[in-house]
């Protein structure tokens, strides 16, 4: 599948402003990170930005961007409007945990915040089953695809969290939160790609053209010389040879690094926390890109089954 | 409205039956589609750079061309793609707007193309490939089973059928309700076998495809094979051979 900027960019970004967006409402109401409602008010800023800004990038790659609004009506039966809806919805605890926070009511911000994360996490659930009920894409159509938006976001949210905790003093609860979920992220990851390098395919060229009773089915001419959108959008396989090499990247930079890095933060402490859970942020969200981008382009589509054969 | 509506036994469903058997891979269809569609409605249907090099556009009908089989059990096989109009279209559900819709009265699966937002997420949902992006209007086209065509009263009573049925030289397309096991494309399909495109995917495609027939007993030897009077080089056995066979 074609891996669109927009869309990589959108999954990454929006991924862990939503992630931020859970653990600040989660973990700040229990009292489990010490951060002065100010801080908490950057955070929830930054959550915001990042959550936007990847929306804003996923409308770049409609047709017709100016009809976006009409994405939330279907709700009863498509993924891509229910996220959607939950998208809008979030806001509007999000914007009241940002009210609570600036005029310091912490009751408010309890309520709004715990409604802020379950927001986020429907939002990111939806993201993740967009993909995971398209059948005909046997890499997305995977029970680890919804665990792994989930955990991806939960993953880059927490360092976002604890980097900016480290800024305001105190970090140490988000930032085991990153190591637990930088490992967890990075074992599903490896049980995902190991499961898809080895799943049958989920139809032939056989079952495709009804051909299979003659015996074994080729393409001999193509329907068209050129290309067509369906070859660019769902024939994409470009640096799919580098795939082995990406995956280490992004476990290694990814997920691996920043996990290292966050570690190194609780035992250190102080100013070398907040710069090694920058930097830990940085490799993160680099990682993330990578690996998003590897998502789409080791992605196959049936409708190779018939200029291709496979 | 993105909900499939429930079809129950006997509901009209109308669609395509291909012969394979009969296929010449001529692209007539192909072509006679692109015609008409592309003012019909579903038009304008695109191409890029139409005159240089990269030539493509958004066709309903894509003629591929396969070998199946080895050795003298081997055949070559036209095989037109294009909407199979199925009775649960995942492209329909997942579509965001309620631009994609399978119609109640007679199945076919269209796009308003006045709220459509280009997302392409339908065409991703479709394992057939019969979805094309029109990338100048940002709008998502596909085959309409020349809904203009069929219900059209102002042309003749028999041309209402889909463009590619109506130009096929071999008459290897047919039109009908599939959903009635009375109809003359139902008893086709059940006379030669029509099977469906990637049963297993669980769209339930409505067009079917019938398989190519047997051929003639491999045993029969064309005439060539045996040999002639003049393969015999002896003119006094060529004469015995002459008159022995008459």
């Amino acid at each position: 599948m074609n891996p669109a900027p927009s869309i990589v960019f959108f999954t990454t970004a929006s991924g862990a402003g939503y992630g931020l967006l859970f653990w600040l409402g989660l973990l700040r109401p229990l009292g489990l990170v010490a951060m002065s409602p100010m801080a908490a008010l950057v955070a929830l800023v930054l959550a915001l930005v990042l959550i936007t800004a990847g929306l804003l990038s996923s409308t770049l790659h409609l047709g017709n961007p100016k009809r976006a609004w009409r994405a939330v009506s279907q709700w009863r039966s498509s993924w891509l409007s229910r996220e959607g809806v939950a998208a809008i919805l979030t806001y509007i605890p999000a914007l009241l945990l940002g009210l609570g926070l600036w005029v310091d009511a912490p009751a408010l911000a309890l309520i709004a915040g715990l409604l802020a994360a379950a927001g986020a996490f429907a939002t990111v659930y939806c993201t993740g089953m967009i993909y995971a009920s398209l059948k005909p894409i046997r890499q997305w159509h995977h029970p680890l695809v919804v665990p792994g938006y989930l955990a991806l976001s939960a993953f880059s949210g927490a360092v976002l969290l604890a980097m900016l905790a480290a800024f305001s003093g105190s970090g140490a609860v988000p930032a085991l939160l990153a190591i637990l979920t930088g490992a967890a992220a990075l074992l599903l990851k490896r049980a995902y790609w190991q499961a898809i390098d080895t799943a049958p395919p989920i139809a032939t060229i056989e079952s495709a053209t009804t051909l299979g009773f003659i015996g074994k089915t080729r393409p001999l001419d193509p329907p068209h010389t050129e290309q067509n959108y369906l070859l660019r959008e769902m024939g994409f396989r470009i640096a799919r040879k580098h795939a082995t090499k990406l995956r280490l990247i992004a476990q290694l930079g990814g997920f691996a690094l920043p996990a290292l890095l966050a570690l190194l933060a609780l035992l250190a402490g102080g100013t070398a926390a907040a710069l090694a859970l920058t930097l830990g942020a940085i490799l993160a969200l680099a990682g993330l890109l990578v690996e998003r981008w590897l998502m789409f382009a080791e992605a196959t589509h049936t409708v190779t089954l018939y200029y291709r054969g496979s | 409205m993105t909900c499939l509506p429930e079809i129950t036994p006997g509901q009209k469903q109308l669609g395509l039956v291909i012969d394979l058997d009969t296929c010449v891979g001529c692209q007539a269809c192909a072509t006679n589609c692109k015609e008409w569609n592309a003012s019909g409605h579903s038009g304008p249907l695109p191409d890029l750079k139409p005159y240089s090099a990269g030539a493509e556009g958004v066709w309903f009908n894509r003629v591929h061309s396969y070998e199946a089989g080895e050795g003298e059990a081997g055949r070559t096989v036209h095989f037109p793609r294009s909407c199979l109009h199925c009775e649960t279209p995942d492209c329909v559900t997942v579509c965001p707007t309620g631009a994609s819709y399978k119609r109640i009265e007679d199945g076919i699966v269209l796009i308003d193309h006045d709220i459509c937002i280009g997302c392409g997420l339908c065409a991703w949902a479709c394992p057939y490939g019969a979805r094309e992006m029109d990338e100048d209007e940002g709008v998502m086209k596909k085959c309409t089973l020349c809904i203009d065509r069929i219900y059209n009263e102002t042309i003749p009573e028999a041309q209402r059928q889909p463009a590619c049925v109506l130009t096929c030289p071999t008459s290897a397309r047919h039109f009908g309700d599939l959903g009635d096991p009375e109809s003359k494309v139902s008893k086709l399909v059940a006379e030669r076998g029509g099977q469906p495109l990637m049963p297993e995917l669980g769209y339930k495609p409505v067009n079917s495809y019938l398989p190519p027939r047997n051929r003639s007993s491999a045993a029969a030897q064309p005439e060539e094979a045996s040999p002639t009077p003049m393969d015999i080089k002896n003119p006094l056995l060529r004469w015995m051979d002459k008159v022995l066979t008459r």
